[in-house]
């Protein structure tokens, strides 16, 4: 491994001027999980590591009277652990308790997850379907951005030079919303999805009043499939309804064959993955 | 670009409950660290990038792949290995019953496997067999077929109530 300096910034703006002063050569590290496997297996060389968990902001778990803020850093076991987290988001907590064995969850964060944009990442499906802001800090300042723009193809993200993810911002709903995650793997755990779907809805006079489907391992980045989940919206979330929807996410969805499945096995895989997903959702809402 | 110079850096921990300070290249691993540089090698090498568990050890309570933490994240920290299961009175009751059990044969695996499984029955002395094997899910072992190792857990977990 090419050798790197270790820094731990305590603030933001301390993290802000390492990151800027060796921009490429240097990269932020949360659990390690995948920056450490990825720096051994010189995919990428590095002149610093930026230990971004003594940033307050970075491994914090607020909740504010319209959102829920995690921590870009704050690891996946943190969340399963909290009760109220697992009470009100039991979509996202599908997605942490799956991502790695719990030696991972020990380390791994949801914020790491979305920054490594893997096709196949566990967590981001989920961040998009609870409609996830990004909160970003960088030289100009800081910025937001919808989860669906932050990765822009496989292992790429929108982060700009110098910048590094502060946080993710869930908003509270207000009605009888859940979302549920699943994905396909032929282990029962410790393996990388061959296909996934996160589907969220809210329920307001027994019609669908906001819904969200998102797709993993079926594209070059997780895709928001924005046009499979208005199919569900102003109606009632019937069988024929929900295949409907079903049926729209098959046909977004593009896969490539590799090892892990052909094309076709991951089409049928998404129709059903977000039938069961928005299946589990309303189950969750009670509806 | 100019070659990077790296300095090490003197780290303080405690490790098995001995405190102690080192010093580490920052681009090293805890793994590397434990073995190379404090010189206990109970903590195997096995993939190097977190998928066997070969390396699992205990940090502030919680069990990680060492190969996957730099030895400079560790300042201020409470390691546990395999080093520090046995006690001058005798083996660990897992120690004890994976002998019993035959739950190893190359052994590579088996020091992951008891620091993941101790921390499991600290927290939960009595769990199930399914949540035995989801718990020791991020532990590989390419020998036992996992059965005797479940079962040497199930059997610690019974012993030690």
């Amino acid at each position: 491994m090419h050798p790197f300096n270790y820094y731990a910034p305590e603030t933001i703006e301390e993290a802000t001027e390492i990151l800027k002063k060796y921009g490429d050569r240097a990269k932020c590290l949360a659990g390690g999980t995948d920056v450490l496997v990825q720096a051994r297996g010189e995919k990428f060389e590095l002149d610093a590591i930026v230990d971004v968990k003594k940033i307050p902001q970075l491994t914090k778990l607020e909740w504010t009277d319209s959102h829920l803020i995690i921590g870009a850093a704050t690891p996946c076991h943190v969340l399963y652990e909290d009760p109220k987290v697992c009470e009100v988001f039991p979509g996202i907590i599908d997605s942490a308790f799956l991502i790695g064995g719990i030696q991972i969850q020990s380390r791994a964060s949801l914020g790491g997850n979305l920054c490594n944009a893997s096709p196949s990442a566990d967590a981001i499906c989920s961040l998009i379907v609870h409609e996830t802001t990004c909160e970003i800090a960088g030289p100009k300042g800081t910025r937001e951005i919808p989860v669906e723009d932050m990765c822009t193809g496989p292992g790429k993200n929108a982060l700009e030079s110098g910048e590094f993810l502060v946080s993710l911002k869930m908003p509270l709903k207000k009605g009888k919303f859940s979302a549920s995650y699943e994905r396909f793997i032929p282990r029962n755990e410790m393996d990388i999805a061959v296909a996934a779907v996160a589907s969220s809805l809210e329920l307001s006079n027994g019609k669908v009043s906001s819904c969200r489907v998102a797709l993993a391992a079926v594209g070059p980045t997780p895709i928001f499939a924005k046009e499979a989940s208005e199919l569900l919206v102003g109606k009632e979330p019937t069988d024929e309804n929900i295949k409907k929807v079903s049926e729209k996410a098959k046909d977004i969805a593009s896969p490539i064959a590799d090892m892990r499945g052909t094309v076709e096995h991951r089409k049928d895989l998404i129709e059903v993955l977000t039938r069961r997903t928005i299946s589990k959702a309303l189950e969750r809402v009670g509806g | 670009m100019a070659e990077n110079k790296v300095k090490k850096v003197a780290v303080n921990t405690k490790i098995n409950g001995e405190e102690m300070d080192i010093l580490v290249d920052p681009y090293v691993s805890l793994l590397e660290t434990l073995r190379e540089v404090v010189g206990i090698t109970g903590t195997k090498e096995g993939c190097n990038d977190g998928n066997c568990g070969a390396c699992t050890v205990n940090l502030d309570g919680r069990i990680v792949d060492s190969c996957l933490v730099l030895g400079v994240e560790v300042e201020g920290k409470n390691i546990e290995t395999v080093e520090g299961m046995a006690t001058p009175d005798g083996l660990h009751p897992l120690q004890q019953a994976f002998l019993e059990e035959a739950a190893l044969q190359c052994g590579i695996c088996t020091p992951g496997f008891l620091v993941s499984a101790k921390a499991l029955l600290d927290n939960e002395p009595d769990p199930s067999e399914e949540r035995i094997r989801h718990w020791l899910a991020g532990n590989l072992c390419r020998c036992t077929g996992y059965d005797k190792i479940v079962k040497a857990v199930s059997k610690a977990s019974k012993e030690s109530k």
